[in-house]
């Protein structure tokens, strides 16, 4: 290898990952988006609740019938829309989290041990899961959200279990690929019981396709929490979600474009720009596709 | 010398599922091999591929438990059914032949060297850094190698890093499957430097997994033939080198490229491929494919006996 000894797994996943424009994009998206998350209440013009009477469904500045400082308009009570994106951001961001790691800490757990211990452990746990897989996981969510009452929480809960699978499954079979390798042998030989074979010594050569999971995952539970905020079982109103910011505009369609047109945006942008860091560390992470 | 290693019919079976409806089948990868060995002797495990030589390996440091038959090690009999000990495992360690696959690749070397101390030890974490900085000196790497990982070694450097691995904990045998077959030749003579020097300075025993007479001859003291999960041959190598007994060892010898000019050697040629381990042939299992075949070779399983200083399975031997 022609660079330099001292560098470490990361630091040369990075230099493959600058090499990816759209995950570079993508990338350079989300920390504007971090940034105006934590700096939202110096960014923002508005209160996202505050509703102004005086400027009903005002269009966006830049058309004749807008003007600032309503930067992208305002919806049907007057709200300020760039602020609830703004505020909204907050919820998609804090959303995407807790689900992914929710999913992630328990399904890399159950598909450890699945794919360690196989046998009856395994079978138990894969049944389970592939029961959780069998149901569409927007109607699964649904249904739990319905059984616990509406709200962003037991949302988030919801969209959790039903990404569970696909983390059990794929933590199973790298586990199952990697336990009869040498290394794994040979720890054991040195004396290393089950907890430290799985967890020290399997678990984090089975990393790479788990975070490339987890980054696509964010995407998909951003995308699962608008679906249900619009359907009106996720968060509620005034929260600026951007799903229910969607639903709440969708009468004023034909009226008033900007409303429902934003939101939209702001997941779509959120959401792809995700997929293009996930892509681009998929091909960082994996040495196949690392062009030499 | 004292004896460090004592194996009496060690057997190794696997279940195969063969379909829904066929009972299992049995293959019987190990099956019954007897051998003994001294403190710092070296026994070399000979055969073709698939002839339970791994299989040995793997039973001799308990990765995997025979399934029959006994085992003896530093003099204490060995008990299957226990998880092995802490101080079991600081007598007999391994090296395998791959050292592509034996290095975890996430962790440094100096966490690598670690683990055994610190899973078997009561060292403080400055005596284990000095413990493994001393390793990879005797091992001949610089110890400020400790913090790097495995994918910045060469595969020599890397067998080094997995021969010190396997000496962490001071053991007096160790399993070495295969383990310069992976590597170049210039390379192999190093390593087989360094394994000899090891052994002189720190009276190890070696079970050396080979298919490779020309290093079998450089470094055992005893050799052991295996064919289909049983032992053919078994004798000090002097003797096994100047006069093979079974004619499955002389056709092994055979096929060993002769540097030596001059000399004129009939070049045996085996017969077919190695029996399924799933239809074992009935009397000797080399029969198919002997030179020498007879009757009884097919009616009766030929046991070990001794004969010119070599012990041997075959009814028909010396011979060829």
């Amino acid at each position: 290898m022609s660079t330099p000894l001292e560098q470490s797994h990361w630091h040369i996943t990075w230099n493959y990952f600058k090499t990816s424009r759209g995950g570079m994009i993508g990338l350079a998206f989300l920390v504007i988006l971090l940034l105006a998350v934590i700096f939202a209440d110096f960014i923002a013009p508005f209160d996202p609740a505050l509703q102004n009477r005086q400027a009903l469904l005002l269009p966006p500045a830049w058309t004749e019938a807008g003007h600032l400082p309503y930067l992208l308009g305002t919806d049907a009570v007057g709200r300020d829309i760039l602020s609830r994106l703004i505020y909204g951001a907050r919820y998609s961001i804090f959303i995407g989290c807790v689900v992914v790691s929710l999913s992630v800490i328990i399904g890399t757990l159950l598909g450890v041990i699945a794919g360690y211990y196989q046998g009856w452990v395994d079978t138990v746990i894969m049944r389970i899961m592939d029961i959780i897989l069998a149901f569409p996981s927007l109607l699964l969510a649904l249904g739990m959200v319905a059984v616990l009452g509406p709200s962003l929480i037991n949302a988030m809960y919801a969209i959790a279990l039903t990404m569970l699978p696909h983390f059990v499954r794929l933590t199973r079979a790298n586990v199952m690929g990697e336990k009869n390798r040498d290394y794994v042998i040979a720890s054991r030989v040195a004396g290393a019981g089950n907890l430290r074979l799985m967890f020290k010594t399997i678990l984090p050569n089975c990393m790479a396709p788990l975070i490339v999971q987890a980054t696509l995952s964010f995407s998909n539970a951003i995308l699962d929490a608008a679906a249900l905020g619009f359907l009106g079982m996720g968060a509620q109103p005034p929260t600026p979600e951007w799903g229910a910011m969607l639903a709440e505009a969708r009468e004023f369609i034909t009226r008033a474009w900007w409303v429902v047109t934003f939101p939209g945006l702001a997941i779509l942008l959120t959401v792809l720009s995700i997929n293009l860091v996930g892509d681009a560390l998929r091909d960082a992470l994996d040495p196949r596709m690392r062009r030499s | 010398m004292s004896e460090v290693l004592r194996a009496e019919q060690l057997c190794r079976y696997y279940s195969v599922p063969q379909g829904f409806t066929k009972p299992k089948a049995v293959v019987r990868a190990l099956n019954g091999v007897s051998f003994n060995l001294q403190a710092g002797q070296t026994l070399a495990i000979v055969g073709e591929s698939g002839c339970g030589k791994s299989t040995l390996a793997r039973a001799l440091t308990l990765i995997e438990t025979p399934s029959a038959g006994e085992l003896w090690i530093d003099g204490k009999p060995i008990d299957f059914t226990h998880k092995p000990s802490a101080e079991l495992r600081r007598t007999i360690q391994i090296v395998f032949q791959n050292p592509y696959g034996s290095l975890n690749p996430r962790q440094t070397i100096q966490q690598m060297l670690d683990e055994p101390l610190l899973l078997n030890t009561t060292m403080s974490k400055s005596e284990r850094r000095q413990a493994v900085a001393t390793m990879l000196e005797r091992v001949g790497l610089r110890p400020e190698y400790a913090e790097r990982y495995p994918h910045m070694f060469s595969g020599g450097q890397r067998q080094r890093i997995a021969i010190a691995r396997a000496l962490m904990l001071k053991p007096q045998i160790v399993v070495l499957d295969e383990p310069v077959s992976a590597l170049d030749l210039s390379v192999r003579a190093q390593i087989l430097n360094l394994l000899t020097e090891l052994q002189q300075e720190l009276g190890l025993a070696y079970v050396f997994i080979s298919h490779d007479l020309s290093v079998v001859e450089r470094i055992a003291d005893q050799v052991l033939v295996m064919y289909f999960g049983r032992v053919v041959e078994y004798a000090p190598k002097t003797t096994i080198f100047a006069r093979p007994q079974h004619p499955y060892t002389q056709a092994l010898f055979s096929a060993t490229p002769q540097a030596r000019v001059g000399e004129k050697r009939e070049r045996i040629h085996l017969q077919g491929e190695p029996p399924s381990p799933l239809k074992p042939p009935s009397g000797c299992a080399f029969n198919p494919r002997c030179r020498f075949t007879q009757t009884i070779c097919k009616d009766e399983l030929p046991e070990l006996r001794n004969l010119e200083g070599s012990q041997v399975a075959c009814h028909l031997a010396p011979i060829g």
